[in-house]
């Protein structure tokens, strides 16, 4: 059973992809959407399976790769943490494929798109079902393919397509070091099954240099694939796809591919200390430098597009102080919140007919109620407001940052404080005043069809309600999807060392602080871009130096622009006019030459003359048996 | 009675050398092709010679039995060797195989 589940959307990719072009629409909107829906269901059946019997082991399907010593099964490794990350994928993925029925009804390349959508959920169900780490990097791979194919979905566009390529170029990047760390742990343990791995790896000590170098690679090949410093500038470029791509890849699913693989090798991280520093660095630094940007942005998709970088920083975060379900669950409800905000901004761009800037939107509450309340949830959500999803989850990794240390718990809640600033910000700009497009644009505003606010509404309850999965003990709760997870975080729990958990007065404390901070926020805002309507001054406008800084993203594009694509640039000219040119082209051209001038020289031998040519004849015969003699 | 092998065998070698050497020159020298055909038979008559001489000498029937089949094969070859002798008399009225010089760089 548990091969269907990857196949199921394998096969609708098969379908869609060879019969693109006769398919009628009709039929895709139901084989696309329901192939992932099959997955679904049977995913929920595997997960409630596995709450009764917590014994997990891998399931072989046929040997792979068998050469000497590297021995890899095809297998899938069906635990708490990879049946949940299937039901996020099949669960968040159908109801995003449903959308897209309504979304892209217009588009030519209907049954392309639903295509690769159905190639991305197979390969990300192969991402999290590996059980070991080839397979995994098979999805890995795969999930990175689809990215670019569906960045460039309207590749008639050239922008898109670099876009694409950029996103594909920037993971190659962090694939490398993934690929490195592979060989890495296969030269260390002998295996790249995670469970013999892991079972090696309890018996080293901590901060092993081997072990440090491999986890730090493998970080790096998260950083890549979830958009951390330095290699984040893919992901709001990758906005260019259609939006329930950004839902579904650049939010949801693919961009935490690096989370669910530091937590699947947890083991691995918590002995190497040093690896832990450094992912909390960059995870802290990134949620920060990320939510600064996004508060100048303009572009919809773009703000949304930081948000997930910074959200992503704060997994990390938490995946740094060892609190692996706790990335996990803010993974699940980040998941819910951020598909929701995407889609429902997909519903704003659908209703104004393309337009992505929130300064030409406004006063669309009335005219799209429901887009509106849906869109004011996953806000909510993210900001952190109780009882929403985003609360439970973002209050986890800030407490646990608290019980490691105050002045990071302190900088964790100012980047959580900008993020309410800026998803108020977006939400007044565009929902509230009026409408301030064009008056064509004014007269098609309209609320989206069935087929997208259903969804909407959807991930909207799970926004509200996916918070409960994981009720911490201080609300009198069970930490239901920690117990769930624990088994597989039981090896990192037992080495770790514990800090003293907090008391309760302490977490209400904490908790206290960071609703205040943030309804402060969100009154601040509202203030500043309702009452006083600032922010919708022109790209031109004159800034001040700071606030021109982020808002041209610190200049991080120009800089790799100069320091890495500008170099490279001038090498392969250089190549090309040096060494090409002047070398390997006047080589060969010099070869073809010679040749030439060989024949016309020689051809006068050929004199028409037959007894000329028995003369040579035997002349020849005579050297051959000449020479013949003497060697 | 003189058998083939009463007469040493290097007799054999040096006679037939000089007939291959005849037929050489001839080949080089006759502007004749008929002339020229006639040479290249006599080439490779005193190799059958050879061949059939050699066999005797070391007791091995089977080199004699090849003279045989060189026999049929070089009569197949001149036939048609004679066959395109007479078609290029045909179309150039001669037989000098200087005339044939058409086909040259």
């Amino acid at each position: 059973m548990v091969v269907l589940i990857p196949l199921f959307p394998i096969l609708g990719f098969l379908i869609l992809g060879l019969g693109f072009r006769t398919i009628p629409k009709k039929w895709t909107a139901f084989i696309g959407p329901g192939m992932i829906l099959l997955s679904f269901v049977l995913s929920v059946i595997i997960f409630l399976n596995i709450r009764h019997s917590v014994v997990s082991l891998p399931i072989n399907l046929f040997p792979w790769i068998h050469i000497g010593p590297l021995n890899i099964p095809f297998a899938f490794l069906i635990d708490p943490l990879s049946s949940l990350m299937m039901l996020i994928v099949t669960g968040v993925g159908f109801i995003i494929h449903v959308y897209s029925v309504g979304y892209m009804k217009e588009d030519p390349g209907f049954n392309r798109f639903f295509a690769f959508m159905n190639l991305f959920v197979f390969s990300m169900l192969l991402l999290v079902m590996g059980a070991n780490y080839p397979i995994m990097f098979i999805g890995w791979e795969g999930v990175g393919l689809c990215s670019y194919l569906l960045i460039g979905f309207w590749f008639k566009n050239q922008e898109f397509n670099n876009a694409a390529k950029k996103a594909f170029i920037m993971n190659r990047i962090g694939d490398l070091g993934f690929l490195m760390g592979m060989f890495l742990i296969f030269t260390t343990f002998h295996s790249l099954n995670f469970l013999d791995v892991f079972e090696q790896a309890k018996g080293m000590t901590s901060g092993d240099s081997n072990l440090v170098a491999i986890t730090l690679l493998l970080f790096i090949g998260a950083v890549g694939k979830s958009a951390q410093i330095p290699l984040f500038t893919w992901l709001p470029d990758a906005m260019a796809g259609p939006t329930p791509v950004s839902a579904l890849i650049h939010a949801a699913t693919m961009v935490t591919a690096g989370v669910y693989m530091v937590a699947r090798s947890n083991i691995l991280y918590v002995l190497s200390p040093a690896t832990m520093a450094i992912m909390g660095l960059t995870g802290l630094a990134t949620a920060l430098f990320a939510a600064s940007i996004a508060i100048f942005q303009n572009d919809i998709k773009k703000i949304l597009a930081y948000s997930t970088i910074s959200q992503l920083g704060y997994m990390f975060v938490g995946l740094s102080m060892g609190a692996f379900s706790g990335a996990m669950f803010h993974l699940t409800t980040h998941a819910f919140f951020k598909a929701l905000l995407f889609l429902a901004a997909g519903s704003v761009i659908h209703a104004l007919g393309g337009e992505q800037d929130i300064r030409k939107m406004g006063g669309l509450k009335n005219a799209m109620p429901k887009t509106f309340w849906t869109f004011l949830i996953a806000t909510a959500a993210i900001a952190g407001i109780p009882p929403l999803s985003g609360f439970f989850s973002k209050d986890e990794i800030l407490a646990k940052t608290f019980e490691f240390s105050s002045g990071i718990w302190f900088i964790a809640l100012i980047g959580s404080l900008m993020t309410a600033f800026y998803m108020f910000r977006m939400l007044y700009l565009t929902f509230f005043k009026d409408f301030r497009g064009t008056e064509e644009q004014k007269h098609h505003i309209h609320e989206s069809p069935a087929v997208m606010v259903i969804p909407l509404i959807l991930l909207a309850l799970l926004s509200v309600f996916g918070g409960f999965i994981n009720i911490p003990s201080v609300f009198g709760g069970n930490t239901g999807l920690s117990n769930f997870l624990a088994p597989v975080f039981a090896g990192s729990n037992a080495v770790m060392e514990h800090e003293t958990p907090l008391s309760h007065g302490t977490e209400w404390l904490l908790m206290g602080v960071t609703l205040a901070g943030v309804l402060a926020m969100v009154f601040w805002t509202y203030h500043r871009y309702i009452t006083r309507q600032h922010g919708l001054s022109p790209d031109d406008a004159r800034r001040s130096l700071p606030v021109r800084l982020i808002s041209h993203k610190y200049y991080v594009d120009e800089l790799y622009r100069a320091i890495v694509v500008k170099p490279i640039l001038w090498l392969s000219q250089m190549l090309h006019e040096i060494v090409e040119l002047r070398i390997i082209d006047r080589f060969m051209n010099g070869l073809g030459t010679m040749v030439v001038w060989t024949g016309n020289t020689i051809r006068y031998v050929q004199t028409g003359n037959v007894g000329f040519y028995m003369f040579i004849m035997i002349l020849g015969i005579m050297l051959i048996l000449f020479f013949n003699i003497l060697i | 009675m003189i058998t083939l092998t009463a007469i040493p065998v290097h007799y054999y070698l040096l006679f037939c050398s000089i007939l291959f050497c005849i037929g050489v020159i001839g080949v080089l020298i006759k502007r004749n092709a008929l002339l020229i055909l006639m040479s290249i038979e006599l080439m490779i008559n005193s190799i059958n010679l050879l061949l059939a001489a050699f066999s005797a000498y070391s007791n091995d029937p089977a080199g004699q039995i090849f003279v045989f089949f060189i026999m049929v094969v070089a009569a197949a070859e001149v036939a048609i060797g004679l066959a395109i002798v007479v078609l290029i008399y045909r179309t150039t009225h001669s037989i000098d195989i200087n005339v044939l010089n058409k086909l040259k760089w």
